[in-house]
């Protein structure tokens, strides 16, 4: 009983869900080797700012999303000059002690990990204290397209577009650009990088606003369709992990390949077998036959052949 | 070791006093004139409340907590339970079962509480049922939920599935015919709530054209929705549950789905239809016991329940929701029980609570729900009004049909009758009904 279209739309559905779930916390993954276990409240500060914007200021929606996006990317700049990077607190210790206090916490996976989780903790608890147990939302836009006895939410195809939108600019950003260069220059090697003249600590403190802005735009994104809550990011979270873990290294290339595949699992399982539950059991399946079969992420992958050609070659 | 074992005692006895010191700073100026200095505790009734005001819960436990806090507080002012103070004793179990089950030990075994009301989820309710049963504690559970639990000290005050669904599904058969679809949150209360369905379904002529469990985790429906519409039904019934699932209701009215939704889970305890952006809710079909729209005098007119909850906690965006209704009737239910046994012993409060306590009699106030609600002794559970509340477009709520629904499982199916023999068990429709299967 499997319908084509059907089928398409889930498939797109999914792959843009697992996407934007994804690009926030891949960049800032890939990029500064900081596990950013607030990735979820991230999203929910996106989604309420977005929501208030709309409810309380009166914004038209599409404004309302940019400056939600916006708004977080200025929060994820506070977070890193103070959390992660330890800016702050160097410069208080400096001022009284006069030496470093504080590491940062780039490349500390563990230490991230317990911080960002931390502040996830707090942020959830705030978003309960100042805007109570829930807010109102906003509709849905752009009405539905109805095909035979089925139709389906314009706007979640919408999401798949800004989807590959939001790929392509992070390719764009991350390759083509000078800042793109110096960010992959401290990601590959930061003491040399520094020693050329890049402002490591400013690539960073701009790389986490970018991942903490995509963030915002997921929520501002998903703000329509959601119900809102405190605990809203948390549905975002394994989702995300398990693209960045199946995608591997390659930041923008990782995650489109793995909210491909994973919404293909995803969409094809819940078709054939009527049930969402077994769709998201396969999912899980795929990202665990992923980590035991390809342990660098599909991108890992390709790097490996990559790196295998090239050996080959210059054998001959 | 053994060190180690009496400074970590030290270290726990002086924690808990501490906590308790706070607590009582608490409840002196939460509990709304309870003053605690000047009485010794034997004058006092000493209530237990633990309900989620922060985690998953939150939504759902904070009016149950303040429903408690308001009927405390009327009655504390109208003089207390024959003369004696309520003392509220409380705390914040944060949606966390461990936490409800360390709570519970601690408010029956350091705290004797008299009467404790607990907890929001099914779950939640069988984590803490052992201690309750061990301690032998009179328990009142507060939450609308599957129905089936026989138990000699748990008073499970919320009307059951077969209540709720009794009510609504029933109407929308008569009103769209046979063909229903089930879409059922992937837990205990979902599944048996599903195999309710089947039984009521069965009992109105009615056929199941498809069925489906969502994980709680689940907020994209789109499948769900093909499904729906690839089946074809004449009502849907939906007992989606929590947070993500509300996204469901957004999505099906973005995505052009229209077919009639019935529900007992939707509106009535997270209030939907006051959250999300019409047309959402529309059409949508609560079997309920309560809602804040419900149109009696005692609730919806001036001086009633919603006028009086809204003039201790004026907060915005907040809704007097199913459960804090029946956490409100419970109190004077238990404040009757109490005056008629002339005591908080609880074997005795039980056996008055056994004999059958009414609510909108002479004595007793009237049930904002509607006029006269009884509590059945055999069973422990409450004959309830049950309403039909449907939304429309702009989101605004009317009751369609009342009814008087007993509890008809345990009382006429499993013949559980508390008064003769002590139980403490959980039926299932799927030992009684070939159809729930």
């Amino acid at each position: 009983m499997v319908n084509g279209l059907n089928l398409a739309f889930q498939f797109l559905d999914s792959f843009a869900f697992v996407v934007l779930a994804a690009a926030g916390l891949a960049v800032i993954f890939g990029i500064m080797g900081v596990i950013n276990l607030a990735h979820g409240e991230f999203i929910l500060f996106g989604a309420y700012a977005t929501t208030k914007s709309v409810t309380a200021l009166g914004l038209p929606l599409p404004v309302a999303m940019v400056v939600g996006s916006l708004l977080t990317a200025a929060f994820g700049v506070v977070v890193e000059r103070t959390i992660i990077s330890g800016f702050v607190p160097n410069w208080v210790g400096q001022k009284t002690v006069g030496r470093d206090l504080i590491e940062p916490l780039y490349d500390r996976l563990a230490d991230s990990m317990v911080a960002t989780f931390g502040l996830s903790l707090v942020m959830v608890q705030s978003a309960r204290i100042v805007f109570g147990n829930s807010i109102d939302t906003v509709g849905t836009p752009f009405g539905n397209v109805a095909y035979g006895a089925f139709s389906y939410s314009t706007y979640r195809l919408v999401l798949a577009g800004v989807a590959i939108a939001v790929l392509v600019a992070a390719y764009y950003v991350f390759t083509r650009t000078t800042f793109g260069t110096r960010v992959r220059a401290t990601m590959q090697d930061e003491q040399t990088a520094r020693a050329l003249g890049v402002d490591t600590g400013r690539t960073y403190m701009l790389t986490f606003g970018i991942g903490s802005g995509l963030a915002g735009l997921t929520g501002a994104l998903f703000a329509p369709v959601l119900s809102m809550q405190p605990t809203l990011g948390d549905q975002f979270l394994i989702e995300a992990f398990v693209a960045v873990v199946v995608g591997g290294p390659s930041v923008v290339l990782g995650t489109a390949l793995s909210g491909g595949v994973l919404g293909a699992v995803s969409a094809t399982v819940t078709n054939l077998t009527d049930s969402t539950t077994f769709g998201r059991i396969a999912l899980l399946v795929a990202a665990i036959l992923a980590l035991r079969f390809l342990p660098g992420g599909i991108t890992g992958l390709v790097e490996r052949v990559r790196a295998r050609r090239q050996e080959a070659t210059d054998g001959d | 070791m053994s060190g180690d074992g009496i400074s970590r005692r030290q270290f726990v006895t002086a924690g808990g006093a501490a906590m308790v010191a706070g607590l009582a700073g608490c409840s002196s100026t939460d509990g709304g004139g309870a003053t605690t200095d000047t009485m010794s505790s034997a004058d006092t009734v000493k209530i237990g409340v633990l309900e989620d005001q922060s985690g998953n819960f939150a939504l759902n436990g904070t009016p149950k907590y303040r429903a408690s806090m308001l009927a405390i507080e009327e009655i504390n002012n109208d003089g207390g339970i024959g003369g004696r103070e309520i003392e509220p004793v409380t705390r914040d179990p944060q949606s966390d079962n461990q936490r409800y089950q360390e709570l519970t030990r601690e408010f029956i075994n350091e705290e004797n509480v008299d009467a404790l009301w607990a907890g929001y989820s099914s779950a939640t309710r069988e984590a803490i049922r052992p201690i309750i049963n061990r301690n032998e504690q009179l328990y009142f559970y507060t939450t609308q939920y599957e129905g089936g639990v026989c138990d000699e000290t748990t008073f499970a005050m919320g009307p059951t599935a077969r209540q709720q669904l009794g009510s609504v599904l029933p109407y929308l058969r008569e009103e769209f015919g046979p063909d229903i679809y089930i879409i059922a949150a992937d837990y205990n209360f979902g599944q048996l709530s599903a195999d309710w369905v089947r039984v009521l379904a069965d009992e109105n002529d009615a056929n199941i054209v498809g069925e489906e469990f969502i994980p709680l985790s689940e907020s994209s429906f789109g499948s769900v929705i093909n499904n729906i519409q690839a089946a074809e039904p004449d009502f849907v019934m939906s007992m989606l549950v929590g947070a993500n699932h509300a996204s469901f209701y957004e999505q099906k009215a973005s995505a052009g789905l229209d077919v009639p939704i019935g529900t007992s889970t939707a509106m009535a305890q997270g209030y939907e239809h006051k959250r999300l952006d019409p047309p959402a809710m529309a059409n949508i079909y609560a079997g309920v016991n309560y809602m804040e729209e419900v149109p009696t005098e005692s609730n919806a007119g001036d001086g009633g329940l919603v006028d009086r909850y809204y003039e201790k906690y004026p907060d915005e965006g907040e809704y007097v929701n199913e459960e804090a209704e029946t956490n409100y009737f419970s109190t004077y239910m238990y404040k009757e029980a109490v005056e008629q046994a002339g005591t908080v012993e609880q074997p005795e409060v039980i056996e008055a609570l056994e004999s059958g306590i009414s609510l909108g009699t002479e004595r007793a106030p009237e049930a904002p729900e509607g006029e006269t609600i009884e509590l059945d002794g055999a069973t422990h559970h409450v004959d309830h009004h049950m309403w039909v509340m449907r939304a429309d477009d702009e989101h605004n709520v009317e009751a369609i049909t009342d009814r008087k629904i007993p509890e008809q499982f345990l009382s006429e199916t499993v013949g559980c009758d508390l008064r003769e023999e002590d139980e403490q068990t959980q039926y299932t429709p799927v030992d009684y009904f070939e159809e729930a299967e």
